[in-house]
């Protein structure tokens, strides 16, 4: 690990100032920029240490919603029993994701922040964009099994690798944040994480220093949740595929269909027009895979990861399955 | 200077800085390492009930503040980056990979270890569940394996759901064999011991319950 100075600030005003500083970096849960730290993947100058602050809270909102706040372990919040009766989707990605030790520690800005778990842009001797911009992309002609097959670039094949920020993403929750300037602003978690393009070492739109203060959920979405985790393992193991589906029925037809997913892209991947596809139908087989060719079209395999594109029909096959008892 | 909570709390402001690379004459409490020299922080680490204040270079874990400044190796060092759950310990009640986090992050926060189980010479039933039911071959993970199950029936016991738990709005979720093998996950046993691990978690269980 290379040095670092530690700081504390008193408020998270003074956290986005300092956070501002070049080569500064906000530790939170930690349980990701360390792991980068060992590696020497993350060599941040200085450590802003935030976990004193008071942003750990799960608050409603005068909407009906959800206010999360960014130091709100997961664990927390998969646990928190509005969570768990009005957001099911959400506490089952939390779940879904890394250990029980894990969890008590990541934090729910630090969980949209990790950083892809991308074999190369972990290992400091292989060239990596995301890594070390200009150096090229050892993935892409590579072993790219857990990689991207939506939205990829010639500069980078990454996945984002939170199960949280999918269902977020289902939810349409909304990203609260101050900017050192002490200006807040709320941005939509979806044009939150930004796609690769000759830029993959930009993985978001906050600015610099703008630090993540609570994510909002909006009111409960009525429907059948459902996160279903496609992995190489049972448990502890990142997304091959996930799905995270809020599908409501009526009179036997799909009134409504949000659907998001993970592992496919270099952020949480949802297409409208795949939802709109089963809106109003009645569930079959053919309307599925009507719904799978929307959400696959212009998908690409690298290799290793072609089986991600049948694998991605399935699974969202046996979800609608599952949400419509069809 | 040390980093504490008291000091930052009291300034109001921003505060608290520890230069990262001191070079020069004032380097003298510093740890020097390659070409720079670090700073330290003062941290105080409260671990199974004692108080322990530390000069700590800044990126020292928490796992090597328990084993190389405190010398206490029960914690284990397997993967040092979180996969194999064998530096577990719980902090403030709840557990975590040690390797994970910095001690400096800790200040003040009580951490108990696999010492600081027991009760005296009385075993804890973890530990005294483990040994009936053999719930290991080399040992290695055990720390770990025990530290995390304390901590994942103190879970269990507040209601928490896990994964595999079929109905997220059951305020209790019932901690079978599936749920214990689930709730386990970030604890790896190389000599596969599973299935007694398991059986050691699950009489520890019914005998708090």
């Amino acid at each position: 690990m290379k040095p670092f100075a530690f700081e504390r600030p008193a408020s998270v005003m003074d956290a986005a100032i300092a956070a501002a500083v070049p080569g500064a970096s906000i530790i939170a849960g930690g349980t990701n920029l360390l792991d980068l730290m060992k590696l020497q993947v993350e060599t941040p100058s200085r450590l802003i240490d935030i976990n004193r602050l008071a942003l750990d809270r799960i608050e409603p909102t005068p909407e009906g919603g959800l206010r999360i706040g960014t130091l709100v372990r997961n664990s927390d919040i998969a646990a928190d029993i509005r969570v768990r009766q009005h957001y099911g989707v959400l506490s089952r990605a939390l779940l879904a994701g890394a250990s029980a030790q894990v969890r008590n520690k990541a934090t729910t800005g630090g969980n949209l922040l990790q950083r892809t778990r991308c074999y190369y842009f972990y290992d400091i001797s292989k060239p990596c964009n995301k890594r070390r911009p200009g150096s090229g992309c050892a993935a892409i002609g590579g072993f790219n099994r857990i990689h991207a097959i939506l939205g990829t670039s010639q500069s980078c094949i990454a996945t984002h690798p939170s199960d949280m920020a999918v269902a977020m993403r289902v939810l349409d929750a909304v990203v609260e944040t101050i900017k050192p300037d002490g200006s807040k602003r709320a941005i939509a978690i979806a044009g939150f994480h930004r796609l690769p393009g000759s830029t993959p070492q930009v993985e978001t739109v906050l600015e610099r220093g703008e630090t993540i203060i609570a994510v909002r959920l909006p009111p409960p979405l009525p429907g059948v949740h459902i996160y279903r985790k496609v992995r190489d393992r049972a448990s502890f193991a990142f997304a091959l595929v996930s799905v995270a589906a809020v599908i409501q029925m009526a009179g036997g037809r799909i009134q409504s269909a949000r659907l998001a997913f993970g592992g496919l892209a270099h952020k949480p991947w949802r297409v409208p027009a795949a939802e709109q596809t089963l809106e109003g139908e009645a569930p079959s087989p053919a309307v599925f895979q009507a719904a799978a060719d929307a959400v696959l079209a212009g998908a690409k395999g690298f290799g290793s990861n072609d089986f991600k594109i049948p694998l991605t029909r399935r699974t969202l096959h046996a979800v609608m399955a599952q949400a419509t008892h069809s | 200077m040390p980093v504490g909570r008291r000091a930052v709390l009291g300034t109001g402001t921003a505060a608290v800085f520890i230069a990262g690379v001191a070079p020069g004459p004032d380097a003298a409490a510093g740890e020097t390492r390659g070409e720079a020299t670090v700073a330290t922080v003062t941290v105080e680490l409260h671990v199974n009930g004692a108080s322990h204040r530390l000069t700590l270079d800044p990126r020292t874990t928490l796992l090597d503040a328990l084993r190389e400044h405190l010398a206490l190796t029960g914690s284990k060092k397997g993967c040092d980056h979180g996969q194999c759950g064998a530096c577990t310990v719980l902090l403030d009640g709840r557990r975590i990979n040690a390797c994970l986090t910095l001690a400096v992050l800790h200040d003040g926060q009580p951490v108990t270890t696999i010492e600081g189980l027991a009760d005296g010479e009385t075993l804890h039933p973890l530990q005294a569940a483990f040994i009936e039911h053999d719930g290991f071959q080399c040992g290695y993970c055990t720390s770990g394996q025990i530290c995390s199950a304390a901590g994942m029936l103190e879970e269990s016991r507040a209601g928490m759901p896990s994964f595999v738990t079929a109905d997220l709005a059951e305020p209790q979720p019932p901690l079978t064999d599936d749920e214990i093998r689930e709730r386990m996950s970030g604890n790896i046993c190389r000599c596969a011991a599973y299935p007694n691990i398991v059986a050691a978690i699950r009489k520890a269980a019914e005998i708090r319950a």
